[in-house]
């Protein structure tokens, strides 16, 4: 096989697990992003780098800053230093929806279902290039009829691949936690991304619809799709991902794959504390 | 007691200058708060800086109507960007403190005495808009029945004011319908998510903020030439308020919205204020109870005794839909 038909997920295999690692094809780099709330350092990465083509989980215990490093990656929050470029383009104190027209969207640990627009209207509004969407234009119909017509086709094969079909025409309010959660999904492939970056996408809903998520995560990494999340459930994690990154105190403290992370240290001392297992006082007595 | 008598100077508010005149500048607030969700407390502020821009233009300045009139919608354009710029990004509490903030300053401002020169200071100007009754064609008299007779004059503005009203009811259709409208809604439930779909929410609020403030500015520019007078203290925050209150009375986020609600706000105003007078005058209430002189006050407190009524029975206003207010995590 020639390095075009790896599948690019697996050529994370040689990769060695240490923080910080080139990858070989990376789509994301960050290097020394830093922000501070007053005193506290809540996110202070030297350097992340994630593979194209990959499922990258982001973990870490409560507070390790994971949501805080995706606010500044996205532009939803100001990095006080740092630099990160998006497929070799520079991303850094660029405004959200800048960052979303470059290719890289994200969804959020709380869903933001526009209650009341339409699940349609939901998916609709994500798609880009209507020129209906500019004031003067929106005004003569006839100049945007025909993108709305073809984004709507795109919308209904959408909603049928996430079964949301049924709530087309229902208000996204009445949708259920986890039908909300698709929806996100959902619409945030309609902006054509390269990337998604997904805040806790199984947070709050049943272990079916878990799996059924899940599924079409992995069939998205399939046709070539690059998802980082940000997950709490180790099965999913150990699940799904090709690669995990670990975050503690605002640093990245382990990479590797899947496999290799459960027993890894830094991890294990990340998640229970450095002095889990002895017991206390154990320190002075050596 | 002559209920036909009150009926018909109920009815002719309803369907007067002012209700047309409010309902305009209640659709530009409805663009705001109804669909875009901005605070805007200040509307009134627009319907100043129209008013005069017509005023000052032709009375000061003797410019010809029509250049008034781009100058009064110039003028408005300016006040939105002076005032969205700086505060659009900011969370929606601030948009409410700066506007009604801007709308007094603009008020004191055109009141103030180094301004008299060109404003008239507290008596503002008068007589500016003769040109437009000039080309009334209208032939002179008295028009409609009974009670409900208009003049020559009048009915000519409530031609012009109610195709206005109609113009932006249809705008307002088009435009909302459109993916515009679209961003516009999404905006108003959730800006940060519009944002992750790469929409630029900025630009968007000050669009919206623009766009209404020129429909305000119109209904201004409406009042002004209607009365043929502008005075600075007829645009004082109150009159906000009387656009906040139809407007939820109509039902926000509705395209009719804001000229039910105005319509059934003037009745209702007229109606209660005819009714008490009335009473009083054939000692169905005694005048020790309200005086004549109180019932102009009497009649906003009944106003308001409606409007708790409406906001427990039905919050959504009359046109408004429950589910969605129900719906609704704002």
């Amino acid at each position: 096989m020639t390095a075009e038909t790896v599948p690019r997920a697996s050529r994370l295999a040689a990769v060695p697990p240490e923080p910080g690692v080139s990858k070989p094809d990376p789509i994301l780099v960050a290097d020394d992003v830093t922000r501070t709330f007053g005193g506290l350092r809540a996110v202070q990465v030297s350097r992340l780098e994630v593979q194209r083509g990959a499922i990258t989980a982001l973990i870490g215990p409560n507070g390790a800053g994971k949501t805080t490093l995706f606010n500044l990656l996205t532009g939803f929050d100001r990095a006080d230093a740092g630099s990160w470029s998006f497929e070799g383009r520079s991303l850094a104190g660029l405004p959200a929806y800048r960052v979303a027209r470059a290719g890289m969207v994200r969804t959020f640990q709380l869903t933001k279902s526009l209650t009341l627009l339409t699940v349609l209207e939901n998916l609709k509004l994500a798609s880009r290039q209507q020129t209906g969407e500019r004031f003067f234009t929106a005004l003569v119909h006839p100049l945007w009829r025909a993108r709305e017509e073809s984004i709507e086709r795109l919308a209904d094969e959408m909603l049928a691949r996430f079964q949301l079909d049924r709530m087309r025409d229902e208000f996204a309010g009445t949708l259920s936690g986890g039908q909300r959660k698709l929806l996100e999904l959902a619409r945030a492939l309609m902006v054509r991304p390269a990337m998604i970056m997904l805040d806790e996408p199984t947070a709050g809903i049943n272990p079916a619809l878990t799996q059924s998520l899940l599924r079409h995560i992995q069939q998205l990494r399939d046709e070539g799709m690059t998802i980082l999340f940000v997950e709490h459930d180790m099965d999913v994690v150990m699940g799904i991902s090709d690669w995990v990154v670990c975050m503690a105190e605002g640093r990245v403290i382990a990479e590797g794959p899947a496999a290799s992370i459960g027993s890894n240290h830094a991890v294990i001392d990340a998640y229970l504390g450095a002095h889990h297992g002895r017991r206390a006082g154990d320190e002075e007595l050596r | 007691m002559d209920f036909l008598t009150i009926l018909g100077d109920a009815s002719r508010a309803a369907i007067g200058p002012e209700a047309a005149i409010y309902a305009l500048a209640a659709i530009g607030l409805n663009m705001h708060f109804g669909y875009t969700g901005l605070l805007n407390f200040g509307q009134v502020g627009f319907m100043l800086v129209g008013a005069y821009g017509v005023a000052v233009a032709v009375a000061t300045f003797s410019a010809p109507l029509w250049a008034g009139i781009v100058i009064g919608i110039a003028l408005a354009i300016v006040l939105a960007l002076l005032l969205g710029i700086p505060t659009l990004r900011l969370r929606a509490d601030y948009l409410a403190i700066t506007t009604i903030a801007a709308g007094e300053i603009l008020r004191y401002v055109y009141r103030s005495n180094f301004a008299s020169p060109v404003t008239g200071g507290v008596y503002g100007l008068t007589r500016f808009a003769d040109p437009l009754y000039a080309i009334n064609p209208i032939p002179a008299g008295q028009y409609g029945f009974g009670q409900l007779s208009v003049s020559d004059r009048s009915l000519w503005i409530m031609v012009i004011s109610w195709s206005l009203v109609a113009l932006a009811c249809v705008l307002m259709f088009l435009i909302i319908q459109s993916p515009w409208g679209r961003v516009i809604r999404s905006v108003r439930e959730d800006e940060d998510a519009a944002r992750s779909l790469g929409k630029n929410v900025f630009g968007y609020r000050l669009q919206s903020l623009v766009f209404g403030g020129v429909l305000g500015a119109t209904g201004g520019m409406l009042l002004a030439v209607y009365t043929q007078a502008v005075q600075p203290d007829a645009y004082n925050p109150v009159v906000t308020f009387y656009l906040y209150t139809l407007l939820i009375l109509g039902g926000a986020g509705r395209i009719l919205g804001p000229v039910v609600g105005s319509v059934i706000f003037w009745f209702i105003l007229v109606f209660t204020d005819s009714f008490l007078r009335q009473a009083i005058g054939t000692g169905l209430i005694p005048a020790g109870l309200i005086n004549p002189t109180e019932v102009g006050a009497v009649r906003f407190a009944l106003v308001g005794v409606g409007l708790m009524l409406l906001m427990i029975y039905r919050p959504q206003g009359i046109l408004g839909d429950r589910r969605e207010m129900m719906l609704s995590d704002r």
